[in-house]
């Protein structure tokens, strides 16, 4: 994968400034939706969408494409932003987020918006699935040639069925799979140590058999490292945690497990949209 | 008498009856699809043997992939696998597929329009020893509620086989409920299956019948025998066997209560939200007559042989004669109303 130059850096930068402003605009309109995991996130989305994924947009059902599945479904403000700005649809569709009749569902619906990789929004199945699309590449012997990529959030790790893909993984030693770990350290009723505690997260997987990497989730050189690390390495799967703030962009919602299932009001969302503006302003300089 | 055009097993009244479990329908078909389509995977949450996925597990080990006690995992596995291409056919006993994984079903197969086949086996009182805990009585109500999913009981080995095959064929999600036990055949290979449609296995040799009884699964037998006890005493029947609970043959349905009056459902589950509900659903709406419905109570199962239990929870041939018969009388109280 290609070395990531200051440019580069700085391009994904300002795109995930406009995604994160997106994200603020489309929450604003619909009057309701997750806030914290979709702004904390959109470093990774960028990167993924604008660097990583072997996909085409004009050819969202390519069949040897990579596959981005998210899994904590409630997020899809990022998702859709991001599908948006990469020229899956029409940037103006945004705004018809979680509206009556709306290709954007509140949660990830295929049926609505066919090109996902797979619906969303209870918690827990998206890594099952990814595995089944692994476990399917593999018989068909595609999996050197194509990525399983799913985000998670690390609350979601709460659900059993998380564990029983996480240990299926491991005993198949799927090579083409590769997990993004959303460790904001907030869930619906606190942070993620008093609610049910995680860690030692790390030790958990490798214990069931895992590839175990750490990142800080906002630094688009050392995220793309470790992609690159996972996807070179063959002997099974690899989970990268990736500590992210959530809220991330906007100080005054930053490090609030308030703002995980909260959508901001005309006010609070104009002074975030003033705050991403000012940024954008510097990126460009 | 039976249906000759239907071409049903002759020994069907015999003592030596073959008895064999469904199962072994399932596990061939299975095989028998697989090396069709080499599309076709199957999933199986440690219970290969019980399920006769081990015929497919030789043949296509590749292809098999055990995700062992994890039933959860087990459909979602098969949903990741359908989104590639595959047909997946998730094996497990009907108490945990669907039970345990009910959301993971409903999100990631119906919701999510995946081509996933769910093989729920030992449904019914008829598991026998082991007990309530292990009896699904709960699976038709379960998986009929959900829009895109089809619901089949085959009622037989070869009626397990043709089911499974031509599920095989489709890109719809599908349930399947399989009995534990040997059963008699009842059907032979020239007896037709087609999804959505309910054939009369038993009619009255002349004159209208005064009954119907639609039956599913293994219980069709005893509905059978109960019908040709009841022609000896005078009473003349049909007897439809409603295979596909989903897509359902209302016109077969409505023609048959049009000609009775008088219906007597029997299903080896719940009363409540069964194939009987389904049944009186569409007449309820198109033709109402005096339903009486032979299943389970609204009690768990417990230990015992299979004919201990079916003859304890009223399912048995003697069971289904006097619910034509009540129904019969509650069809003349009606009469003489009007």
């Amino acid at each position: 994968m290609a070395y990531l130059s200051s440019e580069k850096i700085n391009e994904l930068e300002i795109k995930a400034n406009e995604i994160r402003q997106s994200i603020i605009e489309m929450l604003i309109e619909a009057g309701s939706g997750h806030t914290a995991g979709a702004l904390g996130m959109a470093d990774i989305f960028t990167l993924f969408y604008f660097h990583i994924l072997k996909h085409d947009p004009e050819n969202p059902l390519w069949v040897d494409r990579d596959r981005l599945v998210l899994s904590n479904g409630h997020i899809c403000p990022v998702l859709y932003a991001s599908m948006a700005h990469a020229g899956y649809f029409p940037i103006e569709e945004l705004k018809t987020l979680r509206k009556f009749g709306s290709r954007l569902q509140g949660h990830p619906h295929r049926e609505y918006l066919s090109f996902m990789e797979t619906s969303s929004g209870p918690l827990g199945s998206g890594l099952s699935q990814s595995v089944g699309m692994a476990l399917a590449d593999r018989i068909d012997k595609k999996d050197k040639e194509k990525f399983i990529y799913c985000l998670m959030s690390d609350g979601e790790l709460n659900e059993g069925n998380s564990w029983e893909a996480v240990m299926l993984a491991g005993k198949n030693k799927l090579q083409n799979l590769i997990v993004v770990i959303d460790r904001n350290n907030i869930q619906i009723d606190g942070n993620t140590e008093d609610v049910m505690p995680l860690e030692p997260l790390m030790a958990k997987w490798r214990a069931f058999n895992w590839k175990v990497m750490q990142v800080f989730g906002h630094d688009f050189k050392k995220l793309n490292e470790k992609i690159e690390i996972a996807q070179e390495y063959e002997n099974g799967p690899t989970v990268i945690i990736a500590h992210t703030t959530p809220g991330k962009g906007v100080k005054e919602f930053e490090d609030d497990y308030n703002w995980h299932g909260k959508a901001p009001n005309k006010e609070e969302g104009k002074m975030a949209l003033n705050e991403l503006k000012v940024e954008s302003i510097k990126l460009k300089e | 008498m039976l249906n000759p055009k239907l071409k049903l097993n002759t020994k069907i009244f015999n003592d030596d009856v073959e008895n064999i479990s469904m199962r072994e329908g399932f596990g061939r078909g299975l095989l028998e699809a697989g090396e069709q389509n080499k599309n076709i995977v199957s999933l199986c949450a440690d219970l290969k043997d019980s399920l006769h996925m081990n015929l497919f597990a030789e043949k296509f080990k590749d292809r098999f992939i055990e995700v062992g006690v994890a039933e959860q995992n087990l459909v979602t596995v098969a949903s990741g696998m359908a989104a590639m291409g595959k047909i997946p056919f998730c094996g497990s006993y009907a108490i945990f597929s669907p039970g345990r994984n009910y959301e993971q079903i409903r999100t990631t197969i119906s919701y999510n329009d995946r081509p996933v086949k769910i093989i729920g086996s030992h449904a019914g009182v008829s598991v026998g020893p082991d007990g309530g805990s292990h009896q699904a009585l709960e699976d038709i109500a379960l998986m009929r509620v959900l829009p895109n999913m089809e619901v089949f009981s085959p009622c037989d080995i070869n009626e397990a086989k043709k089911i499974t095959m031509a599920i095989a064929k489709t890109n719809r999600p599908a349930y399947v409920r399989l009995s534990r036990e040997k059963t008699p055949i009842i059907t032979t290979e020239e007896t037709p299956f087609e999804i959505g449609k309910a054939e009369t296995y038993w009619m009255p040799e002349i004159g209208i019948a005064q009954v119907g009884i639609i039956a599913t699964g293994e219980l069709l037998y005893n509905a059978i025998l109960a019908a040709k006890e009841l022609e000896s005493i005078g009473i003349k029947t049909k007897v439809i066997n409603l295979s596909s609970i989903k897509p359902i043959d209302t016109d077969a349905i409505i023609k048959l209560a049009k000609e009775t009056k008088a219906i007597v459902t029997v299903e080896e589950h719940q009363i409540a939200g069964g194939m009987g509900s389904a049944v009186a659903e569409v007449l309820a709406q198109n033709y109402p007559v005096p339903i009486e419905f032979i299943g389970v109570k609204d009690l768990f199962g417990q230990s015992g042989t299979s004919e201990e239990l079916i003859k304890f929870y009223d399912m048995d041939k003697y069971s289904i004669k006097e619910a034509a018969k009540t129904c019969l009388r509650r069809q003349e109280v009606l009469k003489r109303k009007n």
